[in-house]
């Protein structure tokens, strides 16, 4: 730095290291009493040094929480959210950005509506409308009386259904129809140079073409960030897929930690539970650690 | 900002942005003119048609004491994790921003508990501070009867608290960081030139350049305490004991999927999004300030 601080230095030093630590315990506690057997993890205080029981309470775990196929639940469902945010917002913002039709600048503000009111605080409705996702539309129908009108002309009734409890479009879809990353889009297409597009124009490329040939390779990098950041936000998700998925073949591996601890008031076994915690925390920790530098950037660009 | 050169084709515009506009349509907009409806009427758990009943609802969840204390706990929980979380993060980011030896590695280090889904740190929290296992039994051993989250509802709040501003001192970090990153060295080193020593670079020239994020986070803060907090109150407390930690998302829950009380849950999901959309206006009018600022 600029001057000599010994002693501030010492000072920013320990308290660096407390952080570390603080920043680091939950993490170590975790994986050790994941390693105790039942009698060790409740000693008071809990010895440090890790037990032998790791990979049998690891198991335990394991089969309890069926945590096998919920992982890939787990994936499926984040890896989804990312894959659709990615397509869905690079197609919206390139539409906001690149043409000039009537009623361009409503559109933009419907969309970044949505950005004030996340899922949790609508949980109520949108599970009603997950169950069966044609209601909205069955319901403009009878209220304009075209279900009326189709009934007398063609003599089939009307009646729209399509339930997507326990789907993983059902899981999926809802999480993707926000504005996170349309507006991170937005921000770097009015970055690319209008002379770009005027040269594309010229040599006569249409929309569509320059999108896909110009536009989307350049993105790759807003790509990656807003990807890994979407991957990390679906698959911490909680609240949506606890309500959605009433069958257990459906539920998301975050979900199922709560399998491993009893009812209000018992006490869980809490070398199995901390097992499953590391097991459930370890997926995103790794694309954190992988990651980085897309999860900051991803980050900082979403959320501004 | 507009772009000069565009596309003429009006069709393919419009159509570039219909898969969104689906989306919102059926799982933003339709719900949310549904919660409205539905909070202005009774509706009938299994079916079976709803009766008009104006503002009767909200009259009913206003006077009720519970939800009172429901505001009251989101509040605390709000304010109190906010503020740890922040103060930590911005104590942490300034002294890593000093570039000391190992500097880098606690960039790497302390944005990890933001990766970790909230009921997974909840689980790992419930350990730690539970009272017969863990780590604040061996307080308990000391002082029989000091800590007891299952019966003690400041207890309770407490865990809430500690697990949500661990996670949340990850994200703070990350953005402190960037600001102060932001920030040239050249202005720090002038300043140093002249004399002034690192506390009076902090508060006269850091601090005041990084406001915008601290405002900026403090909202974010607030806002994502209200949502984010479901599943460390589900998995720690449950919202107990005696309604101590039953904060406003997991009250809207418990009533209208335990309680099948659909009219309640979405009037109380009415005033929660008035509340969050007072606190984004007010995030809009700081980010036009904001923009002053450079």
């Amino acid at each position: 730095m600029v001057e000599r601080t010994p002693f501030l230095n010492f000072f920013t030093h320990l308290i660096l290291f407390v952080g570390f630590v603080l920043c680091i315990a939950p993490f170590v506690v975790v994986a050790v009493a994941a390693s105790h057997n039942l009698r060790d993890v409740n000693d008071v205080p809990m010895s440090l040094l890790p037990g032998s029981d790791f990979w049998t309470n690891i198991k335990t775990a394991w089969t309890t929480a069926d945590l096998g196929p919920k992982l890939l639940n787990s994936f499926v469902m984040a890896a989804g959210v990312a894959a659709g945010k990615v397509i869905i917002s690079a197609l919206t913002a390139f539409s906001i950005v690149y043409f000039r039709y009537p009623g361009r600048t409503f559109i933009f503000w419907l969309i970044f509506v949505t950005l004030m009111l996340p899922l949790e605080v609508r949980i109520v409705p949108t599970y009603a409308v997950v169950a069966n996702v044609l209601s909205p539309y069955q319901t403009i129908l009878d209220i304009t009386g075209l279900s009326w009108l189709i009934g007398k002309i063609s003599g089939v009734e009307v009646s729209l259904s399509l339930g997507l409890l326990n789907s993983y479009t059902g899981l999926i879809l809802p999480l993707i129809a926000t504005a996170t990353g349309t507006f991170l889009y937005r921000q770097f297409f009015l970055t690319v140079p209008d002379e770009l597009t005027e040269a594309a124009r010229m040599d006569g490329a249409g929309a569509l073409r320059f999108f896909i040939d110009i536009l989307l390779p350049l993105s790759r990098n807003n790509m990656a960030a807003l990807g890994t950041i979407m991957f990390l936000w679906a698959w911490n998700q909680y609240l949506w897929p606890l309500l959605i998925t009433t069958d257990q073949s459906h539920a998301t591996a975050v979900t199922e930690l709560k399998q491993l601890i009893p009812n209000v008031g018992g006490i869980p076994e809490w070398n199995i539970a901390m097992a499953g915690t590391l097991i459930v925390m370890l997926p995103p920790l790794i694309v954190v650690v992988l990651m980085q530098r897309w999860f900051v950037r991803g980050l900082i660009a979403t959320e501004k | 900002m507009e772009k000069r050169v565009t596309f003429a084709s009006w069709t393919i515009g419009i159509l570039f942005a219909v898969p969104q506009l689906l989306l919102i349509f059926t799982f933003f907009y339709w719900p949310a003119g549904q919660a409205v409806y539905w909070s202005l009427t009774l509706q009938q758990p299994w079916g079976g048609g709803n009766i008009w009943v104006g503002l009767d609802n909200f009259r009913s969840i206003l006077a009720n004491a519970v939800y009172w204390n429901s505001i009251t706990a989101s509040l605390v929980f709000a304010g109190i994790s906010t503020g740890l979380a922040m103060f930590v993060a911005l104590v942490l980011a300034a002294l890593t921003d000093r570039q000391l030896a190992g500097s880098r590695f606690y960039r790497v280090v302390l944005i990890w508990p933001y990766g970790i889904a909230a009921p997974a740190l909840a689980m790992a929290f419930r350990f730690i501070l539970a009272p017969e296992a863990g780590f604040m039994a061996v307080v308990n051993q000391v002082w029989p009867g000091f800590w007891d989250p299952g019966l003690d509802g400041a207890d309770a709040m407490a865990s809430i608290i500690i697990a949500f501003s661990w996670k949340y001192v990850g994200y703070n970090f990350i953005f402190f960081l960037a600001a102060f990153q932001a920030i040239p060295r050249s202005l720090i080193e002038a300043a140093a030139m002249d004399g002034s020593g690192v506390m009076r670079r902090f508060w006269d020239i850091q601090f005041p350049l990084i406001t915008p994020t601290i405002f900026f986070l403090l909202v974010i803060n607030i806002t994502e305490s209200f949502q984010d907090s479901f599943g460390i109150v589900d998995i720690m407390t449950s919202g107990g004991p005696a309604n101590a930690t039953n904060l406003m998302v997991y009250k809207i829950y418990s009533d209208g999927f335990k309680g099948l009380d659909y009219s309640g849950a979405a009037a109380q999901s009415i005033i929660l999004m008035l509340l969050i959309v007072v606190l984004t206006i007010f995030q809009f009018r700081f980010i036009e300030r904001r923009v002053h600022y450079r």
